[in-house]
């Protein structure tokens, strides 16, 4: 059994070194290291290709992990924010008010240093005093995902008024249980509702994660900090992060406006 | 034809049922009791933590950095409203080359991170120093707060332009013909005409344009600028107290929230006439 996780693994680093669009046999960089006389770009000792492909994966791998968690608790502050029951929908304003109103930057270090000074203190009543340090990528991740879902519960919000009544008593005309008429009839019709002001968050996400780098997540801004320190070529390498920016938001575009499409394709004109 | 003898005597009234406690009715006071801990975490914190000697030292420096925020905030979106004008007109206009580049700019600059920004124009306009001394703007290029002040503009300048055209696009066409028919000259109907009615589209983006620009100006931190989060960092590293991180959220909740409901109260009055 062991032999064959293993045999998929190395499979799967193997697909992933050919099919590298930076630095596989076929990447932009190292096509471009072939031409070009100097290996500023180069993949692995000589250039900074594979840091820059590094800290591109970090970024994704951020925002990617941070989409879903923050899509969940949004949904759920949404549901409260709704709700009949006055205590619930007080707790979930405050919720948004503060973390909309708070800068991304402030969250990440308030959540940063918090959890920290927290976890420190829990386990200093267990008599371990010990420096401790809260992973970055976790801190990071939850941080990204909190201020998501305040933007995302709003979205939601606006998406859930635009639903009729008519819907949930027809769920109750069909005898489902709440869930059930949540899951069946009211969710996929959020999904389309929500889905361009979803995508809009997604691409604000996508900048967001920019913002990792600073508690020292080694992501495309940290990477290119790095390389323009050790090289002195601060214009190029700003550049070329721009530029990753740019070609996620290009390629999330592409991607929303399928997704939209296919959304889309069950739509009744009312 | 029987008729009713006897009335039906009074009841009394049913017995009452007890207030049901209902899951989200538990949730809810879960929720605000966690709301309430940590509010009052903070303020045990502010008062146990009371330290007047540490509030001489940074006290002052926040309110400065206070004050370069604001500054910051609004000089980059005058700028950025002003450069957006022209943007505009040329994001609209037929001729192909004009528009697709002011295109390219809206969205190179909302397509990136204002991190990004920043530091391209901090760190990578150095390289390009000996231009810069040419032209005598080295001095603008060499200060932390133009460089913010600067690559802020510009943002703020790609999101207003959007702001600006879908605003006017929003002013039903026929406006405009009619402006024609009357034989109005397109400027005097622009500014009489379409602008006042655009003007009331604008206000809610622009109000969130500002809101968003607070809250980005805290990015400028990373250069050294020493604004609100940079005195808020410069304190945090010296004395390792969480609380300057709190008080800096206070100050920032505050200034958000007076912007929005400022801006709402001025959006009620500027629209009370298209009320029904």
């Amino acid at each position: 059994m062991s032999g064959l996780f293993s045999a998929v693994g190395s499979l799967w680093t193997w697909l992933s070194t050919i099919f590298d669009p930076l630095c596989g046999p076929a990447g932009l960089f190292t096509i471009y290291s072939m031409f070009s006389p100097h290996t500023l770009l180069a993949c692995g000792d000589a250039g900074w290709g594979d840091e820059l492909a590094g800290g591109l994966k970090i970024t994704i791998a951020v925002s990617l992990a941070t989409l879903p968690l923050g899509i969940v608790i949004g949904f759920f502050v949404a549901l409260a924010q709704q709700s009949e029951e006055k205590s619930l929908r007080l707790a979930a304003g405050v919720f948004t008010t503060i973390f909309r109103g708070l800068p991304e930057l402030l969250t990440l270090f308030i959540i940063y240093y918090g959890l920290q000074i927290l976890l420190q203190s829990f386990l200093a009543k267990f008599g371990y005093d010990g420096p401790i340090e809260i992973n970055a990528f976790a801190a990071g991740m939850v941080a990204l995902a909190i201020v998501f879902s305040a933007y995302c519960s709003e979205v939601l919000v606006s998406a859930f008024k635009a639903i009729p009544k008519g819907q949930y008593e027809a769920g109750d005309a069909l005898g489902f249980h709440r869930a059930r008429t949540m899951r069946l009839i009211i969710v996929p019709q959020l999904v389309r509702i929500s889905l361009p002001n979803l995508g809009n968050l997604w691409m604000n996400l996508l900048k967001d994660t920019s913002y990792v780098s600073i508690i020292g997540l080694a992501d495309i801004i940290r990477q290119t900090g790095i390389a323009v320190r050790a090289t002195k070529a601060p214009f190029t390498f700003y550049s070329i992060a721009c530029l990753f920016y740019l070609t996620l938001a290009v390629i999330s575009s592409i991607g929303l406006y399928y997704l939209d499409r296919w959304a889309k394709q069950a739509e009744v004109h009312r | 034809m029987s008729h009713a003898e006897v009335l039906i005597a009074a009841q009394p009234a049913p017995p009452q049922t007890a207030k049901k406690l209902s899951k989200a009715r538990v949730t809810g006071y879960f929720f605000l009791t966690l709301w309430a801990i940590l509010g009052v975490a903070l303020i045990a914190m502010i008062v146990f933590g009371w330290d007047v000697e540490k509030l001489e030292t940074f006290g002052p420096r926040l309110l400065n950095g206070l004050g370069i925020t604001i500054k910051l905030v609004a000089i980059s979106f005058v700028l950025g409203a002003i450069l957006s004008m022209p943007l505009a007109v040329a994001r609209m206009s037929n001729n192909k080359i004009l528009s697709t580049l002011t295109y390219c700019y809206v969205y190179l600059f909302r397509g990136t991170p204002l991190l990004a920004q920043i530091f391209m124009v901090y760190y990578g306009f150095p390289s390009f120093r000996w231009f810069f001394e040419d032209i005598g703007m080295w001095w603008f290029f060499k200060d932390p707060f133009y460089c913010g002040v600067f690559a802020m503009t510009l943002n703020t300048a790609a999101y207003q332009t959007e702001i600006v055209r879908a605003a006017i696009q929003s002013v039903p066409k026929g406006q405009r013909e009619a402006a024609n028919a009357l034989g109005i000259h397109t400027w005097v109907a622009l500014r009489k005409i379409i602008i006042p009615q655009a003007l009331i589209v604008a206000l809610r983006p622009y109000g969130n344009e500002i809101i968003l620009l607070i809250k980005s100006s805290a990015t400028v931190s990373i250069i050294t600028v020493y604004d609100l989060m940079g005195e808020t960092r410069y304190a945090f590293s010296r004395t390792y107290d969480y609380q300057i991180y709190l008080w800096a959220a206070i100050f920032y909740l505050v200034i958000v929230e007076l912007m929005r409901n400022g801006w709402a109260f001025m959006e009620g009055r500027l629209t009370r006439h298209l009320k029904r």
